[in-house]
């Protein structure tokens, strides 16, 4: 469903992004961790069609999302780390224009709004400006609006920000639902023990490399952990020494 | 050990520097020059302005220092009024809404400090604009007075308390206003109330039609002037006594207790504002961190907009009905329709109050130039307001941007809908200015044609500069719309446009010279020739091409954006 080819990033003379080779089949949930500045954000953005790649491809359900970035995009939801959106727009006229971006209307589409609302508990606030939303909302808001054209893939940028428990456990709910059914995830994240719980694969990201991928029993395979948790495979393969510092800093 | 005022100041100009470091590190040095050389020529045309008058002033005998002065109590009297307006409004942000009071306030910061450090701040943002204005006045006075070196330290002394008293009464103001509203229905209110202040002041000025006082017939009331002059002014205007002042200085007699007045007040407004601020700024900070509720239905747009909705495609549809209802909830933005309004009055009435129709016949030959240079004028009014509205249409995607480019939208559609939702208000109102200017001209009907032309094929083509240029020089960092147009890309347009009208306006001059030939000879006009045909074509297709290529252009520079 999603596959890149050499996917490279640089900005002047940094690269961010050097060469990533990537499957990630129909019905998957993959985890994309790293630690920060690894090239995660970049990665994700590029597959979402927002930076454009300085070499490599992007091929999502089978279509080059340079070639043909429309038919790409349709299959597409995105959800960003950092999201804006209009301000002065309701919850329910935001959902009803991003169906329309991906050129859906009508009576389905109204269906769909109230249902993405009722689901993340929103229907309340269908009618208030985005302004007044919490940040929690606006994340539940930007996910609904990922869902709200059915896509078939997910690509989504550290979900968990701002969730309480409540909507946290919907969305794992909802992403494995969705995958269940045939749709494929591709979520980036530094909550451990989600990535451990929900994801099929992971792949580790470090200076815009992939330093490790698989399963959770190739990953402690490859790195030679026993039955090591994905925290201490992830600090074992990211080089985990700041910690151990951190703690001698703030002891002294 | 709690920070000091310099530590909270520090990243403020820190950034400041850093960002000036890097725009001369990207090229901005291009920028610079022309900023400079524009905001050179405008200091120059003031200065030059004010030395005749002051120096006509100073040829007048007993009444000329009388005049200069009241001259000068008037401008800073607009500056102070000015001033306090802005600083109403920035005081909001700064105390209010910016970004780094979280982190501010959460520091173990004394009270005092933060509120010198802002209020300092908030002065800073408000007044550099009427500083920079004040430097001919001022520069004219000494010049003509040989104000000698002395001068420019007279003029700090005396000008900075008089930036300081705004900026305190301003940041209160807020203050109270915040503890009273929630801030962000005080934005919306303190926008529209700037906004329709200074409409109604623009029209009040223009309504007086002081052109009068330059007549013969005006001579009664320049009398009552001099009268008004010697009549004592407002003891408690802090503008009148920075011009006494200066003019004392001048004139040779100091003025010691204006001077005095100035600091003393300034000093004891600080004070004041300090413990208004000590008391009232805890409670007015946590109202301004509530939201306010506004439920909206949104239902008259989508249905003012279903006939023609129809014929569009879904994109297409809801961009527009999305740009429609932001701007029309947004009211730093629909505000400036008030201003729109007010301009297009006293456009109206500049034309009505032109001295055509007074008296024996005007000759025909007059009407019709002023009729046809008319058009460079409607068209100058029209970029100024494709600046304000269509200009900062790309920009104000920019946070968005996720969105449109993560989704199948055709950047193209995305362009379509912000160029039609821009140029359709701009055509019924380039086509009521033209249409109304000309009938009260009374203009001929060939007149009135190529008006109505021009100004069709004009306003396409400054929409499509507009946004096109908008795309070239985006600015997606501002949040301010009415900001965007002032930037470095907004004169660049203004320039362009500028030039485009006036070749037009040298084209279209031969056939209707051709037109005014025949008419003053009664020979019947030659259409078919090639001094009347060939620069109505070149007309065509100089607007055609404006039109066509600023979007292209636009278009390709947006599938370039990367966020």
């Amino acid at each position: 469903m999603i596959r890149l080819e050499g996917l490279t990033k640089r900005f002047g003379t940094f690269t961010a992004v050097n060469g990533i080779d990537l499957h990630v089949p129909r019905g998957e949930l993959f985890g994309f961790l790293g630690p920060n500045g690894a090239g995660k954000t970049t990665t994700l953005r590029m597959i979402a069609g927002i930076l454009r790649p300085t070499a490599g491809r992007v091929v999502l359900g089978g279509v080059d999302l340079i070639a043909d970035p429309m038919k790409a995009k349709a299959i597409l939801g995105f959800i960003p780390d950092r999201p804006f959106i209009y301000e002065k727009l309701t919850g329910g006229e935001f959902l009803r224009f991003v169906a329309a971006l991906y050129g859906q209307d009508g009576d389905v589409v109204e269906h769909r709004i109230g249902e993405l609302l009722e689901v993340f508990e929103l229907s309340q606030w269908r009618d208030e400006l985005v302004e007044a939303y919490s940040h929690g909302m606006r994340q539940k808001l930007i996910i609904s609006s990922a869902l709200v054209h059915r896509p078939e893939l997910i690509v989504v940028d550290e979900p968990m920000v701002g969730l309480d428990p409540k909507g946290a456990r919907l969305l794992k709910d909802l992403f494995r639902a969705f995958t269940a059914r045939g749709g494929t995830v591709l979520m980036s994240t530094h909550t451990m023990e989600v990535a451990e719980a929900m994801c099929d694969r992971i792949a580790i990201i470090q200076n815009g490399e992939i330093a490790a991928r698989g399963t959770m029993a190739e990953l402690r395979q490859q790195t030679a952990s026993g039955d090591a948790s994905l925290e201490d495979l992830f600090l074992r393969l990211t080089g985990g020494s700041a910690a151990r510092e951190l703690a001698a800093i703030l002891e002294g | 050990m709690t920070p000091s005022l310099f530590t909270l100041i520090s990243p403020k100009w820190r950034t400041s520097r850093t960002r000036l470091r890097q725009g001369r590190a990207t090229g901005g040095r291009g920028k610079i020059v022309v900023l400079a050389v524009v905001g050179l020529l405008f200091w120059l045309m003031v200065f030059g302005v004010l030395y005749r008058v002051l120096a006509y002033f100073r040829g007048v005998e007993e009444i000329g220092p009388l005049l200069a002065g009241k001259l000068l109590g008037l401008a800073l009297l607009s500056f102070l009024s000015i001033l306090l307006l802005s600083n109403v409004v920035t005081a909001l942000s700064s105390f209010f809404l910016a970004r780094d009071l979280d982190l501010l306030v959460s520091a173990p910061v004394d009270w005092l400090d933060l509120y010198l450090a802002k209020l300092g701040e908030t002065l800073l943002h408000s007044s550099w604009m009427v500083a920079l204005m004040a430097v001919p006045i001022f520069a004219a006075y000494g010049v003509v007075y040989d104000g000698g070196l002395l001068f420019p330290v007279v003029v700090i002394a005396v000008f900075f308390p008089l930036l300081m008293l705004p900026a305190v009464v301003g940041s209160a103001t807020t203050l109270i206003l915040v503890n009273v509203f929630p801030a962000r229905r005080t934005r919306d209110l303190l926008s529209v109330i700037t906004i329709a202040a200074a409409g109604i002041l623009v029209l009040l000025f223009r309504l007086i039609r002081p052109e009068q006082l330059a007549r013969p017939e005006g001579f009664r009331n320049l009398l009552d002037f001099i009268t008004i002059l010697r009549a004592p002014t407002s003891p408690f205007l802090p503008s009148e006594w920075a011009a006494r002042s200066v003019m004392g200085y001048l004139v040779g007699s100091w003025a010691w207790l204006d001077i005095a007045l100035l600091w003393s007040t300034a000093g004891a407004f600080v004070v004041v504002g300090a413990v208004l601020h000590q008391r009232l700024y805890p409670v007015g900070f946590t109202k301004a961190q509530e939201g306010a509720e506004r439920f909206v239905r949104g239902w008259f747009w989508q249905a003012a907009l279903a006939p023609v909705g129809r014929f569009l495609s879904v994109a297409k549809r809801e961009f527009i009905v999305k740009d429609i209802k932001l701007f029309f909830r947004d009211a730093t933005q629909w505000s400036q329709l008030i201003l729109l309004g007010v301009l297009v009055v006293i456009y109206l009435f500049n034309i009505r109050a032109l001295p055509l129709f007074t008296g024996e016949q005007v000759p025909f030959f007059f009407v019709t130039l002023v009729s046809f240079l008319n058009l460079g004028l409607a068209g100058f009014v029209l970029a100024a307001i494709a600046a304000r509205f269509i200009f900062p249409a790309v920009s104000l995607e920019g946070r968005q941007m996720w969105l449109l480019r993560s989704s199948p939208l055709d950047l193209r559609a995305l362009l379509w809908s912000k160029y039609w939702t821009g140029t359709v208000p701009l055509l019924v109102l380039a086509l009521i200015i033209t249409v109304f200017t000309n009938v009260l001209l009374k203009a001929t009907p060939f007149m009135m044609a190529v008006g109505i032309g021009t100004i069709l094929l004009l306003t396409l083509a400054i929409a499509a500069l507009a946004l096109g240029f908008g795309a070239l020089y985006p600015q997606f960092d501002t949040e301010n719309a009415a900001q965007i147009p002032t930037s470095f890309g907004g004169l660049v347009f203004m320039m362009t446009t500028v030039a485009l009208l006036a070749v037009i306006i040298v084209l279209e001059a031969s056939p209707v010279y051709a037109y005014l030939q025949a008419t003053r000879n009664d020979e019947p006009l030659r259409v078919l020739t090639p001094q009347f045909l060939l620069p109505l074509a070149g007309v065509l297709l100089i607007c055609l091409l404006a039109t066509a290529l600023p979007l292209r252009i636009g278009l390709a520079r947006m599938e370039e954006f990367e966020f």
